[in-house]
């Protein structure tokens, strides 16, 4: 449905977009994720065609966009981040200048039209203007603009944006339900949105995709994935970390929190250690240690996300919590303070 | 052909719904209906009834560039500088539409605001026929001149609105280009240069100039070269239009 090859766009010495490419079948969902600045909204002008390419190739439906652009639009609907609108017209005018616009006639145009309405939830406000609406109901028009034509592929940047809780929830079924029939990119800050809806992920920083696959992989990719976490109170915390790497040597074991009378350790590979369970229990029983707490994490999408974007966050994330503890001490925030 | 013509339709209906939402345009229409008439009519200005012969071109088509000077770049600051500010350029070029056919949709709406304007002036044309026997073919000539005129400031008004996305700086562009348009080719301005300026230079200034076309077809004399000028502007500023949105 969608391939896009090596897209790169520079504007002056601002390199946006370095070399991105993204394939899309029909029935994908792609979430486009990344910082602020990271490109999405180049990369999606880029496939829309409303940016010209500095070099790279895109094609929609087989067709390509710098050889008819006429034709791939056809197949293209499009939510621009900032939701414009022509102001001064009424919902209904609007949608019907864009059904006329898409080539629809009479009784298709009436169709297509309510069907959009209908599916925005626009029916209270078809006869306002557009800029006596609320931001929300903005958004939601200009979402019925992109889905209007029906089109085989939509390209929404950051869909959710403005809508309240029930909204942001009917957007999600809704595009979920559409992905079924259509290729869809959404760029989206909103990392539960991922999981919600999303069937493949991409992940930009500085112009370029750090990745691409499914949500699961991306999941994976974090230090806490599979990882168990267990909190234990005893007499002297100190000395259960050697005591549990004496007993499970082929098991990582990483202090979490530290405190006077408990502990919070975070252990990988305890699979490699057979019986694990049943001698963790054990042991903790001969030693009188108290198991608060005891998990394992699939690892969250904000940590793989932090942990991608940010380089120097990759090597200091087991102590960011420790960071974290320190500044929380109130012997230190003097000094903090200070500085 | 048939979608280019449909196309085409939609988006100037579009824009002269805008043009009609707005207060902007109902505003300067009053006012230059106003303004024209003071002008005709007043004692010292136009001094339309005690000239003494019908004729409408002292009283009336003389303010004609300096009036359009204003009242266009007011109809055209609008053509594209407001689809850049509010970003509506980002769905209009994501349509299947061409730009060109853009270009030409929103221009054709605004010269359909100038030719409301001069329509409104007609009853005019009916006034001195009941005052006395004028030209009425020099009024047609003048009209059309008028007309053209206005459709190539205009032109020029839609190249600056595309090259900023502030109303007010496309404005006031329009409106310096064009009264240099006019300056470089009014007569009392020719004379003063006349004596700092070589005479080749200054022949080729007056034919740039839009306001000997203009004084032509004042005259009733419509000459295919003075027509040939102003369409070369018109298709010049819709060109450039395209290749600067093009670009954007
Ligand atoms: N028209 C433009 N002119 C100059 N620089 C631009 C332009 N558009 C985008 N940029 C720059 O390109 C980079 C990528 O911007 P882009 O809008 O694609 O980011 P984004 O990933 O969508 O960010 P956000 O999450 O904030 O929406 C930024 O550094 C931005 O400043
Ligand atoms: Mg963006």
């Amino acid at each position: 449905m969608l391939k896009a090859r090596h897209l790169v766009k520079e504007f002056g010495t601002i390199k946006a977009v370095m070399g991105v490419s993204l394939d899309l079948e029909k029935g994908d969902v792609l979430g486009l994720l990344g910082p602020n600045g990271a490109g999405k909204s180049t990369t999606m002008k880029m496939i829309t065609g409303y940016l010209e390419a500095d070099s790279g190739e895109v094609e929609i439906n087989g067709i390509n966009i710098e050889e008819d652009p006429i034709g791939a639009k056809r197949n293209l609907g499009y939510l621009p981040e900032t939701a414009p609108l022509y102001d001064e017209m009424r919902v209904i005018d609007f949608l019907n200048f864009i059904a006329e616009v898409r080539g629809l006639k009479g009784h298709q145009k009436r169709k297509h039209v309510n069907r959009a309405i209908e599916m925005c939830f626009l029916n209270q406000v078809t006869r306002q203007s557009i800029y006596t609406l609320s931001k929300g109901y903005r958004h939601r028009t200009c979402f019925a603009q992109a889905i209007l034509h029906d089109p085989a592929m939509l390209i929404l940047d950051e869909p959710t944006d403005g809508l309240d809780p029930n909204q942001k929830h009917e957007m999600r079924n809704m595009i979920k339900e559409m992905g079924r029939e259509k290729a869809i990119i959404v760029s989206t800050h909103i990392l539960e949105e991922v999981d919600a809806v999303c069937s493949r992920v991409a992940l930009m920083n500085y112009g370029q995709v750090i990745f691409n696959g499914t949500p699961e992989d991306l999941r994976a990719v974090s230090p806490d994935h599979k990882a168990l976490f267990v909190q234990l109170t005893a007499q002297n915390p100190h000395e259960i970390l050697l005591s549990l790497k004496e007993n499970f040597p082929k098991a990582k074991f990483l202090v979490d929190e530290l405190e006077s009378n408990y502990i919070r350790v975070k252990v990988h590979h305890h699979k490699k250690e057979l019986n694990f369970n049943d001698r963790f229990f054990s042991l903790c029983k001969d030693k009188q240690w108290r198991i608060d707490n005891l998990e394992t994490k699939e690892g969250r999408l904000d940590e793989v996300f932090r942990t991608l974007t940010m380089p120097n966050s990759r090597t200091d994330w087991p102590t960011a919590s420790l960071i974290w503890n320190k500044r929380n001490d109130p012997t230190v925030t003097g000094d903090l303070g200070k500085l | 052909m048939t979608t280019w013509l449909h196309n085409f339709k939609c988006l100037a209906k579009r824009e002269l719904y805008s043009y009609f939402c707005s207060p902007i345009a109902y505003i300067f229409l009053v006012m230059f209906l106003i303004i024209i008439g003071i002008f005709t009519f007043g004692d010292s200005l136009g001094n339309f009834y005690k000239l003494g012969y019908a004729d409408l071109e002292l009283p009336f088509f003389t303010w004609h560039p300096w009036l359009f000077m204003i009242f266009v770049p007011a109809i055209g600051m609008r053509l594209w500088s407001e689809e850049l500010s509010k970003g509506t350029l980002e769905l209009l070029l994501t349509m299947p539409i061409n730009i060109k056919q853009a270009v030409l949709a929103k221009y054709f709406a605004g010269a359909f605001m100038l030719f409301l304007v001069l329509f409104f002036t007609t009853p005019l044309i009916w006034t001195v026929n009941f005052l006395g026997e004028p030209d009425n073919g020099k009024i047609l000539s003048a009209y059309l001149g008028s007309f053209l005129m206005a459709a190539a400031f205009l032109s020029i008004s839609s190249v600056c609105s595309a090259l900023t996305e502030n109303q007010v700086s496309s404005f006031i562009l329009t409106l310096v280009i064009c009264l240099l348009m006019i300056l470089s080719g009014f007569p009392p301005i020719l004379h003063i240069l006349r004596e700092y300026v070589p005479i080749q230079l200054l022949n080729l200034i007056e034919q740039v100039s839009i306001y000997p076309h203009y004084a032509n077809f004042q005259k009733g004399i419509v000459s295919l070269y003075d027509c040939f000028y102003f369409l070369a502007v018109i298709i010049w500023g819709l060109l450039t239009t395209q290749h600067i949105l093009r670009k954007k």
